[in-house]
């Protein structure tokens, strides 16, 4: 299984044709202390980079985007009942939602672990 | 993922091309503070988070450095006559080393400014919004009569200590700060620095407003932060907890477009100034008074968890009643509230409402305000 990031902050597990999808640690200690996050519906399909899910912390509402493109086959309902497992656990069980990947080509453009604590190092 | 920016980010400050820095800002830095640009000052929006801070401030004493706020004093011959003439508040009835909350208001009655101001024994000091005081000093100028000096101290730091414990906290610096009480004021020395203390605050609870010359105030933050009582807190937790005691903020819940009267603010003018006038705007509160208004500012309540938010229109069926004017998540109450503008015949306490935010509609009652109880240490219970 190999893991993927976006300049956005999401990471991306792919496993088969499905894509886990959450916000990095860095994100969510940018946020701050999560209190809502809005999932998208079993079946929804988005375009890399549509609006996929909402993230409310205690002073904004910021947008997570479909980092590739597919069908939601599964969002992450323990984030209903515990948002704050976005602050906790951003990168395993405050998961987001997984897709069914439409199009592999579009992991080309993403970054690996190493390519991603560059990015965060010179922001 | 992109932020929008917060409501508590977001100012009506003309914008500059580099933020000013406080006295503490250092100071802020080297204890974690996480640093954004607010009414054109660098300031701290938080240190460990927004949650913790604002618990820690409704539990034991938050230190907020609140220095971008505009410090004004005037003096002059019958100068509380003439702030009378721009004030509706009753300033020849404020007692020395008392302190009134009051309004700078426009000649159609619009609110320019919400403000603190307190008689001292050689003139009056005010405290305004840091995003207006410019605009303040200018509108003050061209309307006071000439004889009143107004100085603008821009070399006094101003630090707010709140909380339930923050009276046992100062008084261990300051003991004689223990003989205030809400809203009153009084002249202290601290570390070989004159200060000006005031008991209030902007969160609810008891606490004080601290007004010390800007080479001063590092020495007293530290001594401060060193109790075991007290940490500092940021904007962030400031902004939850003023909204949790119902308390608007300006640029956002009341702007020049709302009289005092609908804003829920009618407190801050006398019955003497009601009836005599004799203030820029008394024409609209004294029509106001009389004939009611089509709106007011109200607390919401609202099912659920997801927060609305500045701008989220409220619904009475399929006709828009109102907009939130502030709102997000309550850490002391556990869910979303809001403060908005909602239509006079809505906006009775229970009344059944619906925000939209993102295209669904949340239930919501109008809510009593504030949110979370008042704790100022009174004078007289209940008074």
């Amino acid at each position: 299984m190999s893991r993927y990031f976006t300049e956005e902050h999401e990471w991306i597990d792919v496993d088969g044709d499905i894509a886990t999808v959450g916000i990095t640690e860095y994100a969510q200690e940018q946020l701050g202390d999560i209190v809502f996050v809005e999932l998208p519906a079993e079946g929804a399909k988005f375009d890399k980079g549509d609006d996929a899910a909402v993230v409310e912390s205690v002073k904004a509402a910021s947008d997570v985007y479909a980092p590739i493109s597919g069908e939601v086959v599964e969002a992450n309902g323990a984030l209903e009942e515990e948002p704050a497992l976005v602050n906790s656990d951003p990168e395993e069980d405050g998961w987001f939602f997984k897709l069914r990947v439409a199009d592999s080509s579009e992991f080309e453009g993403l970054m690996n672990e190493a390519d991603y604590r560059k990015f965060i190092a010179g922001l | 993922m992109t932020t929008q920016p917060s409501e508590i980010l977001d100012d009506s400050a003309p914008e500059t091309a580099s933020p000013e820095r406080l006295p503490l800002d250092a100071w802020h830095r080297s204890r974690g503070g996480r640093m954004v640009e607010f009414a054109s000052y660098e300031m701290p929006i938080q240190y460990e988070g927004i949650m913790a801070e604002h618990a820690w401030t409704r539990t034991h004493a938050g230190l907020f450095d609140v220095s971008h706020m505009g410090q004004l004093a005037f003096s002059g011959d019958d100068v509380d006559a003439a702030l009378e003439t721009v004030l509706p508040g009753d300033i020849l009835g404020l007692k020395t080393f008392c302190q009134k909350y009051s309004l700078l208001l426009d000649e159609n009655g619009g609110i320019l400014d919400d403000l603190m101001v307190s008689r001292r024994p050689d003139d009056f000091y005010m405290v305004v919004n840091g995003a207006m005081k410019f605009e303040d000093i200018g509108w003050l100028r061209e309307h006071l009569p000439d004889n009143i000096t107004m100085n603008h101290m821009e070399d006094h730091a101003l630090l707010a200590l709140q909380g339930p414990e923050a009276g046992a906290a100062l008084a261990e610096l300051i003991p004689e700060t223990a003989d205030l009480y809400f809203m009153q004021c009084n002249a202290f020395t601290f570390g070989g620095h004159d200060l000006w203390i005031s008991r209030s605050g902007y969160t609810g609870e008891d606490g004080f407003e601290i007004s010390v010359p800007a080479e001063g105030v590092e020495a007293l933050a530290d001594a401060l932060c060193a109790l075991p009582q007290v940490k500092p807190i940021g904007l962030g937790a400031r902004d939850s907890l003023r909204l949790e005691a119902g308390l608007p903020l300006y640029g956002h819940d009341i702007d020049t477009k709302v009289s005092p009267i609908a804003a829920d603010l009618g407190f801050a003018i006398s019955k003497r100034r009601r009836e005599q006038g004799g203030f820029i705007g008394h024409g609209r509160i004294a029509k106001e008074l009389t004939d009611g208004v089509p709106s007011r500012r109200v607390g919401l309540s609202i099912d659920g968890r997801l927060p609305a938010r500045e701008g989220s229109l409220i619904f009475v069926g399929d006709a828009q009643v109102g907009m939130v004017t502030s709102g997000g998540f309550a850490p002391t109450v556990g869910a979303p509230i809001a403060m908005g503008w909602v239509a006079t015949p809505h906006c009775a306490i229970g009344t059944a409402l619906e925000i939209e935010v993102r295209g669904k509609r949340l239930a919501a009652k109008v809510a009593p305000m504030p949110f979370v109880p008042h704790n100022y240490r009174r004078l007289k219970p209940g008074a």
